[in-house]
């Protein structure tokens, strides 16, 4: 039945009638799917009724104050807990987070450390268990309850991350929501992980958690959690992280309860829900500071992880007095099988980030930063895709959206004369890490990813370079963990471990921080592999700033068919530590060397050698209005080659003595700025001749070209075509081995045809 | 009246018009696109973003594809100044990244004064890692 039949049939019904058939729809409903009245919905709850009441009495901001701080040394307490238990790589790392939130599920408070990222994204799944299981007979919600929760589609930033969410009571009254949440991995995906590459549709994934009660009187229910660990590869990692997250929350509850002994519950709720209320003021009043109008920026994600394609991600900020609008339309469509698609709340979360971590460093880190900011995206778009479509390796889009706002928002705020930070050119925003799995040198199986990620070079800034390796692009209160602690758990041995490497930096005025290079083997296990999803090899990912140039691009390279470790024992010179020179000096002969961009799972066999590179961000500022002095820092340190210096910032210089001519340098750089204008083209005349109607033939472009109502979809090997920007169906693409087989048919085919020729 | 809209490029709000921070070179109406007084190049990629791995020997070499990736550069015609960079998709239309309200921005700017040295806070990082 159409929504318009049956909207024409239920207006004909009776108050009564009408009554009967919505409770009838309610009881009798067959699965409880993803929520989409809750999930399109990221502002804050309006106040419950005993909110109101609280709020009648006047509390006294004092008391607010200091509620609000017991509840700070809470939150890091039950933090410390998880990342000093927790089992997961991830919670040693501090990709984690414990929180608390009001009665009716929006995050008000979490940790002074871990990931910013969940800031915007752990609300949605208490909604949905408020909505649905409150009032379930063989569900409620009761004191000592805990539940489960890792589908982002029910609300998390990607899968891999599992939240153990526990309501507060006090005195019979639910009065809280207490959560913590780790990145905990592997989650029984089609490859080792969890966040598979290759997955084709959401039951490739792995686990797949909708919210349900796993805890019961405060006791964790064995047979469920027997049932989980039997569905991933790391058994031992599921139970043991499910306890770790439940005592450091009842830990926190107990704080909880001393407090609302201590204060009243009356001002444990005035302080939760007053947090949020200021936060979401005080971002409109920041948005009223500044001025009207649009600032823009278009994105491209060069791969989906299986082939190269080139997804357009745009932003449009608009700000109207106090009301700003982020405007994402006229993106790449979904792809209905390719993991690199993401859910509206994971993208929402990722412009919260970006705004807290980069425009508005002192805001408290909750869920109203983004409350009063309209979000603006097209339905089945790769930035806001539907519940079919694959998104576990939705890290794709959202590291490029963690970026996006501070772009645009730079633009609107250089003018004013109070900032809340330094504008700044981009992070590097691709999640550049090595995932792993197999059999480890214990007979273990298992499956994660590294903390390289969080080693990402920021930005150069308005006022400063970027810092190296400083981050991962979605909060900066996390640490790469220690390596050796890793290679004593898995069989994987760093040959160089978080090295700058030259050369690879966003240029300008000020220069980007830089990211560090992995060259890794497998030791001592014949059934191990690494897979790693990032874009970024043909388009850079980091934009510059302000005439700034962005992050080159990176490549991910291998050498097959060796073993390095027999190497080292024997002939141990002739190992360069360096991506650049074994790639290119090709020193063992035997060696299959490859170079690419990204990698699906496939097992290293011991001895082989696998090179990533964490990204720079990008530059800031004209790169002829560098310091001399910045530059011949720069070469001290080895970030850059004197060629590099010479090519790209015009400097003359002695080598040697790293002593500049100044006067030679203004002249090279003023003959410079004399090339440009001779080269450039006045821009009407530049436009005329270069921008063409569509993408050039053959060109893998998904999304709107030239208008953002128009989509377009250019699946490799297939007819381009263009959707209606509010009618857009998934892109079904075809596989990348089916292609290249009917490409060798094709040449089977021709050859045959020669032969016959010359018979 | 003054107002600093990025490094290179200001207002004169009086005059309405954008110019050059650099030259005071006037890059036309304050209300239209700026970039439509700059001059403009296709950049060789390789220039800004030297090939590190060989490329007679790899495919992916640190350089961008030039199939996926222009670099527009933007000069200001009287200077050279490198106003702004634009990384885009070959042939894309170049965006029109700045489109101010000006009459909003009067009325702002009155009340901020000519612009001098922003006032920008400096964070600094919490401290991690052993205390003892």
């Amino acid at each position: 039945m159409s929504s318009q039949t049956e909207n024409s049939q239920l207006e004909s019904l009776n108050e009564d009638d009408r009554k009967l058939y919505e409770e009838f729809l309610v009881d009798n409903q067959l699965f409880y799917g993803p929520d989409p009245e809750i999930m399109s919905d990221h502002t804050l709850s309006p106040r419950s009724e005993l909110e109101e009441k609280v709020f009648a009495t006047n509390p006294d901001v004092k008391k607010i104050n200091l509620v609000r701080g017991r509840l700070n040394s809470a939150l890091e307490e039950s933090f410390n807990m998880v990342e000093q238990m927790g089992v997961a790589p991830g919670a040693k790392w501090g990709d984690l987070v414990t929180a608390i939130f009001t009665a009716n599920g929006d995050m008000s408070q979490v940790a002074p450390h871990g990931i910013v990222v969940f800031a915007a994204v752990c609300h949605y799944p208490i909604k949905f268990i408020r909505k649905y299981w409150e009032n379930e007979p063989s569900v409620g919600i009761k004191d000592g309850d805990g539940f489960i929760h890792n589908d982002s589609r029910y609300g998390n930033i990607h899968n891999t991350d599992q939240s153990m969410i526990v309501p507060v009571f006090y005195e019979g009254e639910l009065i809280c929501w207490l959560g913590s949440t780790i990145h905990e991995g592997e989650n029984g995906a089609i490859e080792p992980g969890g966040m598979p590459s290759i997955a084709e549709s959401r039951f490739d994934e792995g686990l797949k958690m909708c919210p349900f009660k796993v805890v019961e009187n405060f006791e964790i229910k064995r047979d469920l959690v027997n049932f989980l660990q039997n569905s991933v590869r790391d058994p031992k990692l599921q139970l043991a992280d499910i306890k770790v997250k439940l005592h450091s929350v009842l830990r926190l509850r107990d704080r909880v309860l001393a407090i609302v002994e201590e204060f009243g519950k009356e001002y444990l709720i005035a302080t939760i829900r007053r947090t949020l209320e200021d936060t979401e003021k005080e971002v409109r009043k920041r948005v009223a500071e500044l001025p009207n109008g649009t600032t823009r920026v278009n994105t491209w994600i060069d791969d989906d992880l299986r082939e190269h394609i080139l997804a357009k991600v745009p932003i449009n900020i608009t700000v109207k007095d106090d009301q700003m609008t982020l405007d994402l339309r006229g993106a790449s469509p979904e792809l209905m099988n390719r993991s690199t698609n993401m859910s509206a709340g994971s993208m929402k979360t990722s412009l919260l980030s970006n705004l807290v971590l980069f425009c508005w460093p002192d805001l408290p880190k909750n869920q109203a930063v983004l409350s009063p900011v309209h979000v603006l995206t097209d339905e089945n778009s790769m930035v806001n895709s539907s519940p079919e479509a694959p998104n576990a390796m939705s890290l794709l889009p959202i590291f490029q959206c963690f970026t996006l706002p501070s772009t645009v928002y730079a633009k609107l705020a250089y003018c004013m004369p109070k900032r809340y930070a330094a504008v700044n050119a981009n992070h590097y925003n691709q999640p550049a890490t090595f995932v792993y799995g197999g059999l480890t040198q214990h007979q273990e199986v298992t499956g994660n990813f590294c903390a390289d990620i969080n080693g990402n070079g920021s930005g150069a800034r308005e006022n400063s370079d970027g810092e190296h390796a400083l981050s991962p692009v979605f909060g900066y209160m996390t640490d790469t963990g220690e390596m050796e602690l890793a290679e004593e758990e898995l069989p994987f041995v760093r040959l160089v471990s978080q090295q700058i490497a030259k050369d690879r930096v966003g240029a300008g005025k000020y220069r980007s921080g830089m990211g560090y290079e992995q060259i890794s083997t497998v030791s001592e296990s014949d059934e191990f592999g690494f897979m790693s999803g990032q874009s970024g090899a043909k388009h850079p990912s980091a934009y510059g700033l302000f005439g700034g140039y962005g992050s080159p691009t990176y490549p991910l390279a291998k050498i097959k068919k060796i073993n390095i470790l027999d190497t080292l024992k024997t002939d141990p010179q002739s190992f360069k530590f360096s991506m650049v020179d074994l790639m290119n000096e090709q020193a063992y002969e035997e060696g299959e060397y490859s170079a690419q961009s990204a990698l699906n799972f496939e097992i290293c066999n011991q001895g082989e050698i696998y090179m990533i590179c964490q990204g720079a961000g990008g530059g800031y500022g004209d790169v002829l209005e560098r310091s001399t002095a910045l530059i011949m820092k720069d070469i001290e340190e080895n970030l850059i080659s004197a060629d590099y210096a010479r090519q790209l910032y015009r400097i003359v210089f002695d080598e040697e003595k790293l002593l500049v001519d100044e006067e030679a340098t203004e002249k090279l750089r003023q003959e410079e700025r004399q090339a440009r204008i001779k080269r450039g083209i006045p821009y009407d005349k530049f436009v005329a001749d270069w921008v063409k109607d569509e993408p050039a033939e053959g060109l893998p472009y998904f999304g709107s070209w030239d208008d953002p109502s128009k989509i377009i979809a250019s699946p490799p090997d297939e007819e381009r075509y263009v959707m209606a920007s509010n009618n857009i169906k998934g892109v079904m693409m075809s596989n990348p081995k089916d292609r290249k087989i009917k490409g060798l048919e094709a040449q089977i085919a021709a050859l045959e045809e020669k032969v016959k020729a010359g018979q | 009246m003054r107002v600093n809209i990025t490094e290179y490029l200001t207002i004169d709000l009086d005059k309405e018009l954008w110019e050059c921070r650099v030259c005071a070179q006037s890059l036309g109406n304050a209300r239209d696109n700026y970039k439509k007084g700059l001059l403009v190049c296709d950049r060789k990629l390789s220039e800004v973003h030297p090939h590190l791995l060989d490329p007679e020997k790899y495919e992916y070499t640190f350089c961008p594809d030039p199939n996926f990736t222009a670099l527009i550069e933007y000069y200001c015609p009287s200077c050279g100044t490198m106003v702004e960079t634009e990384y885009t998709v070959p042939g894309h239309p170049l965006v029109h990244d700045i489109e101010l309200d000006i009459d909003d921005l009067k009325k702002k700017a009155a009340q901020w004064g000519e612009p001098g040295q922003a006032e920008i806070p400096e964070w600094n990082m919490p401290k991690s890692g052993h205390s003892h």
